[in-house]
């Protein structure tokens, strides 16, 4: 599994109700159901990872994300996962809205665009940056909103939103410790668990 | 059964079930109908491909469409060309693979291909059943299928599987028997039908009862069949199974010859295509039977029990679903599935559901894409794991 996905593995309670969107091909929800009795669902576009999903056993509906959530109930499920899918949004902050309305908790991982590699494509290269993350040319990528760990941290500020966790993944391992107290600049992958205010 | 093992032969492709012969299932315990009638007696028309196995835990029932019948898969005979109305997904090797599936496929009550309905004998009157033959909805149709699952020894399906009309069918058993229902798919289906679709049937229907030589129904007993009213139905239903893109495409503005003829001829390849579906449709179907299907389609609604709430009319069902709609089918739209599969959720169900992308329209279910086969042998293949089948030949 993908390291963003191992440290949200651990992140999900047993027994928990869970929406996955952009759930790929349904490798994490699989693993949630087996080892820790998590239900739930999830959504994809992509027809592959569908019908992978399906043979997996995990329940997949096809739905796109811009379409917002509106056919899942208030606070219908414990968590929502949303991972390496919220830069490719056409309203990122609508569908934070709308994730912590199905749930009173989201787990969000995007690609961070102030990582160093990516400052030196652009910085000193002047090319749009290319990398495992962000492994698309600048004419065909599906990644509209790029941010950064800075820029998350703004956003749910203003929305008021708490950081219950924040983690780094680098590559194929979890952050080192450089990505740990410097996330913004060597923090690969942006890993936030939030929750509304309680009021 | 072995004798109900059909082996492809030569001249049949390698991945067909090669010839089969139906048979028939005589049920003398009376049926009560959901229109209060009861049938005393009555007999179901079926194929069987593949093998039961020893825990009689393969087996898949395959439910028909308006004008389907118990013919899905393989041929008749040795020099047979055409194969049965899904033979392009049951077989060896298929998405419903025979080699593993014991498959079921019957002819509904009320139809017109075997099983017993208005062109059969009524025992009470000693003449043809005709408009006599009462009602039936899925929900009777369901419960005459559970009676031929007893009547073969299958306790619980491994499958129940059906597309448009077919598709409530597989609806309607998971809410009716779901204890004996471990998978369910769902093709082209619609939790219920819109005023549109019911009024497209109600145009089908009037075409048949407005021909003269209907005759209330009674048409054999005058030894001729409505055909003009059985021609117009086909061409009008013909046109809600198609796309307007797959009508284009396939014929476009074309015209049979040359120049216009300012008549009223076949003059569009369109019309000579409408007609000639209607032509062949109104000798092979009989008049009654469309007009009891396209009323058991428009009476479906199982949130009609709950006030509405189709989550709450799903309730019962325990199975795993899978949901599939196609991009251009008109007649039950993408969003119908996506109220089914979302009255599911609501319900706690553990459902797949995919849109998938076909030119065809609603006759997309009955053809090869390899979207949808990927899809529907993904599921399955995964019914047969979790149910621990193994190949039976």
């Amino acid at each position: 599994m993908r390291a963003d996905l191992e440290l949200i593995y651990d992140w999900v309670p047993h027994g928990a109700h869970v929406l996955d969107l952009a759930c790929g091909d349904g490798a994490l929800l699989e693993r949630l159901a087996r080892d820790k009795s998590v239900t739930g669902y999830g959504l994809e576009i992509d027809p592959d990872g569908i019908t992978q999903c399906v043979a997996r056993g995990v329940s997949v509906i096809e739905h796109n994300l811009d379409d917002g959530l509106s056919s899942f109930g208030d606070r219908s499920y414990d968590q929502v996962i949303m991972t390496q899918a919220l830069q490719a949004l056409r309203r990122p902050d609508k569908m934070l809205d709308e994730m912590l309305r199905v749930a009173d908790e989201g787990i969000i991982t995007f690609p961070n665009f102030a990582y160093w590699r990516h400052r030196v494509y652009l910085g000193l290269r002047g090319y749009m940056p290319v990398s495992k993350s962000l492994p698309h040319a600048w004419y065909d990528t599906p990644n509209i909103h790029l941010s950064t760990f800075n820029d998350f941290e703004q956003l749910c500020r203003e929305k008021g939103l708490v950081i219950v966790d924040r983690a780094v993944g680098v590559g194929e391992r979890r952050g080192h410790w450089t990505s740990k107290w410097w996330p913004n600049l060597f923090g690969e992958i942006a890993i936030f668990r939030v929750r509304r205010r309680e009021r | 059964m072995p004798d109900s093992v059909p082996h492809a032969r030569p001249g049949h492709p390698t991945d067909s079930v090669g010839v089969v012969t139906p048979r028939v299932a005589k049920f003398d315990s009376p049926l009560a109908l959901a229109c209060g009638k009861v049938l005393p007696e009555y007999e179901l028309i079926y194929e069987t491909y593949g093998t039961l196995n020893a825990e009689r835990s393969n087996a898949v029932l395959v439910c028909h469409a308006l004008s389907g019948h118990h013919h899905a898969a393989g041929y008749h005979s040795q020099d047979d060309r055409k194969p049965g109305w899904w033979d392009a997904h049951i077989g060896p090797g298929k998405p419903i693979d025979t080699s593993r599936f014991f498959v079921i496929s019957l002819n509904n009550l009320g139809g017109c291909h075997g099983s017993t309905g208005p062109v059969s004998h009524n025992p009470e009157t000693g003449r043809q059943w005709g408009p006599d033959f009462p009602m039936v909805t899925v929900s009777d149709w369901v419960a005459s299928q559970a009676r031929l699952a007893d009547h073969l020894g299958i306790e619980r399906w491994a499958a129940v599987v059906g597309g448009s009309l077919g598709g409530m069918q597989v609806l309607q058993w998971s809410i009716t028997y779901p204890e004996r229902v471990a998978n369910a798919v769902v093709i082209a289906a619609t939790p219920r039908l819109s005023a549109q679709n019911i009024a497209f049937n109600e145009v089908a229907r009037q075409a048949i009862r407005s021909d003269p030589e209907f005759f209330g129904g009674w048409y054999a007993e005058h030894d001729t069949v409505p055909k003009r009213g059985l021609k117009l139905a086909r061409m009008v239903g013909h046109i809600t199974y198609l796309s307007e893109d797959a009508m284009g495409s396939k014929f476009g503005r074309d015209l049979r010859s040359e120049d216009l003829s300012f008549g009223f001829d076949v003059e569009f390849q369109v019309e000579s295509y409408l007609r000639y579906q209607g032509d062949t449709f109104s000798t092979a179907f009989d008049a009654n039977t469309y007009l009891l299907m396209t009323k058991a389609l428009d009476y479906f609604d199982p949130a009609a029990t709950t006030g509405g709430d189709l989550a709450e009319a799903l309730a019962p069902a325990q199975c795993p679903f899978l949901i599939v709609s196609f991009t251009t089918d008109w007649r039950f739209p993408p969003a119908r599935s996506r109220e089914l599969v979302d009255a599911l959720v609501r319900a706690g169900k553990a459902v797949s559901y995919a849109n998938i992308e076909s030119p065809h329209g609603h006759d997309a279910f009955l053809l090869p894409e390899p979207r949808y086969e990927a899809l529907f042998r993904a599921f399955m293949d995964r019914t047969a794991r979790e149910l621990g089948l193994e190949e039976t030949r």
